[in-house]
């Protein structure tokens, strides 16, 4: 045993499909005595004291009054990922615990995510795909068509880090940039990627060919893109989304799918996550659906792994906290 | 496929002869008005059935989907044929040498292509590297209760992309992989202008070993010439990383494929995505169509209706340059 202990962090669960991945635990032992939930559960009175952190992994541990009031020495909770939609922060507040999250380490993947779903869904990818390998293919249709994505105009919504980076992508395939936002980006950075600014959100639907939704979840931004907003866009119109399913009124897209009002969509995100089997959106044929893998790269967890790492050592030490998230 | 009706007042403009209009494999539809403006429209049906009178009249041909199939026999019944325009830029179905010594010129639609195609490289390189194809198949299947955490593709961003042939695809490919922070090598017969390089930061490779043995991606996007007939086949297939991703959207005789087959069965490679293959499709009981870390796609480079639309003017623009004695914005010469 070392004269001065590694901090407890607890952690859901630790290999298998949804736990901390057995190749970071080598980095992470390095930093913390990680316990996962079920230890934490059978010792609690052991552990309870001793624990200084939670390791969020996808989501989970869910975080309530409950499991705050049993950490009386807890300081921080490192959450996986940027949105923490899933988080009661005045709650976790309330018992002076900090959270962070990990805004760098995803942007470039999701990003690259937007850009993969407006091009699949443009070139009509699945579909063709299908055809390639379908048992019943003699012949390749020449009158079997996709759009363009060069040139086409692309419509951000939420101008973020990862908006940004979406933008800047897109810039290099001659598309014509609009974002909406809360705050105006500085000039430079618009000039960067030819981005133009739309102060109603109306006007960047009614303009363009692709509407990406990168927002964060909030209650500003729940139900963003209702029947309204749908009927405003181009009948020729996708719509993508890769940042939360609530940001989407998911019915009000059923019927706009069902009824041509936009041509198709791409969902990164859904609520919740999977769909029911029997869920309306998984029968539409003008729908692409991912089963939230925007992040999903051995890269870019491992970048969120080494943030979480350096924001829980901030906050036990006193220091500077990278990627602190305020109520 | 239907036969349109010729209009009087078409006999004086030139003949253009065409395989048919509509259905799977004649020219769209909704591109015979911007034929019809400056050509006379002759169907190979009607040909056929009216030699005499319509041989003579016929000064270009429109090759759509690599069709009317050019060989002796035609040439020699068109007397006064001039240009045999493209739709595309590969010719490779063309025997130029053939078709030159009957003084008729053949033209291509380099600028049209180049933009469609390009954007096909980068969808499928970033549909095989996030596994798309598959993830949509979790996110919809009867089976799936939960997703797992644990699923992972591979990184875009940053990642090394080796381009093999920097004409124009290729280099609008750089373009946009230049965006996507990824470093760019690339190989062609000649080596581009420094400025050219710099401005998509592309570093070229004169060996293309060295390209294989650093590329995370490698992309195919050369003519199809007895050159480049299987440039890619075991050797060069070993020389990549176990980790690498091969993408085509050049011709499918570029790569050797059942060397694929072998490469991809035993992980020689990580995973490959083919918008072309040879022949297409691919018989249904081939190799390549049972194999997990491969997407194949309908040789839809070019499939869109911007695309395909100024494919039929690029080529329109190139036989009535032919045909009126201007200069030549695309002519294809034999080696």
């Amino acid at each position: 045993m070392e004269e001065k202990e590694l901090p407890y962090v607890l952690t859901d669960s630790i290999g298998g499909t949804h736990g901390v991945y057995l190749e970071h635990t080598e980095f992470l032992k390095k930093y913390f005595n990680l316990v996962a939930m079920k230890e934490f559960l059978e010792n609690q009175k052991c552990f309870g004291e001793k624990i200084k952190a939670i390791y969020i992994w996808w989501q989970k541990p869910a975080v309530n009054q409950e499991l705050l009031q049993s950490l009386p020495n807890l300081k921080v909770i490192a959450n996986f990922g940027v949105g923490v939609d899933h988080l009661d922060l005045k709650l976790i507040s309330s018992f002076g615990v900090k959270v962070t999250n990990t805004p760098f380490a995803v942007s470039n993947a999701t990003a690259d995510l937007g850009i993969a779903l407006m091009l699949a869904s443009s070139r009509r990818l699945v579909e063709g795909r299908q055809i390639a390998v379908s048992p019943d293919t003699e012949q390749f249709a020449a009158d079997w068509l996709g759009e363009d994505v060069t040139g086409a105009t692309l419509g951000i919504i939420g101008m973020g880090r990862i908006g940004y980076k979406v933008a800047k992508r897109a810039k290099a395939f001659d598309m014509k940039i609009r974002y909406h936002n809360r705050n105006r980006r500085k000039e430079e950075e618009e000039q960067a990627v030819g981005a133009c600014y739309c102060e109603k959100m109306e006007d960047l639907l009614q303009q363009s060919d692709f509407v990406m939704l990168v927002v964060n979840l909030t209650p500003q931004t729940h139900k963003l893109i209702g029947k309204r907003e749908l009927e405003l866009m181009k009948p020729t119109a996708t719509l993508i989304n890769i940042c939360r399913g609530p940001v989407i009124d998911q019915d009000a897209l059923v019927e706009a799918l069902q009824n041509k009002v936009i041509k198709a969509a791409a969902l990164d995100v859904t609520y919740p996550e999977p769909l029911p089997r029997d869920h309306p959106l998984l029968k539409l044929k003008n729908i692409i659906i991912t089963p939230h893998i925007g992040t999903a790269t051995k890269h870019a967890r491992r970048l969120m792994m080494k943030s979480m790492i350096e924001n829980i050592f901030s906050a036990l030490n006193g220091l500077p906290i990278p990627n602190e998230v305020f109520p | 496929m239907y036969q349109p009706h010729s209009v009087m007042g078409d006999q004086e403009l030139p003949g253009v002869l065409i395989l048919g209009v509509g259905g799977v494999e004649g020219v769209l539809e909704n591109h015979v008005g911007l034929l019809k403006k400056n050509f006379h429209l002759i169907t190979m049906k009607e040909f056929l059935e009216n030699k005499k009178e319509l041989s003579e009249k016929i000064k270009s041909i429109f090759i759509f989907e690599r069709r009317p199939t050019i060989d002796r026999g035609l040439l020699e019944s068109l007397p006064n044929l001039k240009v045999i325009a493209n739709s595309g830029v590969g010719v490779d179905h063309l025997d130029l040498k053939l078709i030159s010594t009957f003084g008729v010129k053949v033209t291509s639609t380099p600028q049209a292509v180049s933009d469609s195609t390009a954007d096909t490289g980068m969808a499928l390189m970033l549909a095989s590297a996030r596994r798309l194809v598959e993830g949509c198949q979790i996110a919809v299947s009867p089976d799936t209760e939960r997703f797992a955490v644990d699923w992972l593709g591979v990184e875009v961003t940053g990642a090394t992309l080796g381009i093999i042939g920097m004409g124009r695809i290729g280099y609008k490919v750089a373009k946009r992989a230049k965006a996507f922070d990824m470093k760019i090598l690339y190989h062609n017969r000649k080596r581009r202008k420094e400025e050219e390089e710099q401005a998509v930061g592309a570093i070229y490779c004169k060996k293309m070993e060295d390209l294989l043995q650093q590329s995370d991606f490698v992309m195919l996007v050369v003519n199809l010439t007895p050159q480049t007939h299987r440039l890619i086949g075991k050797r060069e297939l070993e020389l990549m990383k176990p980790t690498a991703t091969l993408i085509n959207i050049s011709r499918g005789a570029v790569v050797d494929q059942d060397a694929l087959v072998e490469a991809l069965q035993n992980k020689v490679i990580r995973a490959a995505a083919l918008d072309v293959t040879y022949p297409e499709p691919l018989p249904r009981n081939h190799s390549l169509l049972k194999l997990k870390n491969i997407i194949i796609t309908p040789h839809i480079g070019t499939a869109t209706v911007q695309a395909t639309c100024m494919m039929t003017e690029e080529a329109i623009t190139n036989m009535l340059a032919v045909l009126n004695g201007l200069p030549i914005p695309s002519e294809v010469c034999p080696k």
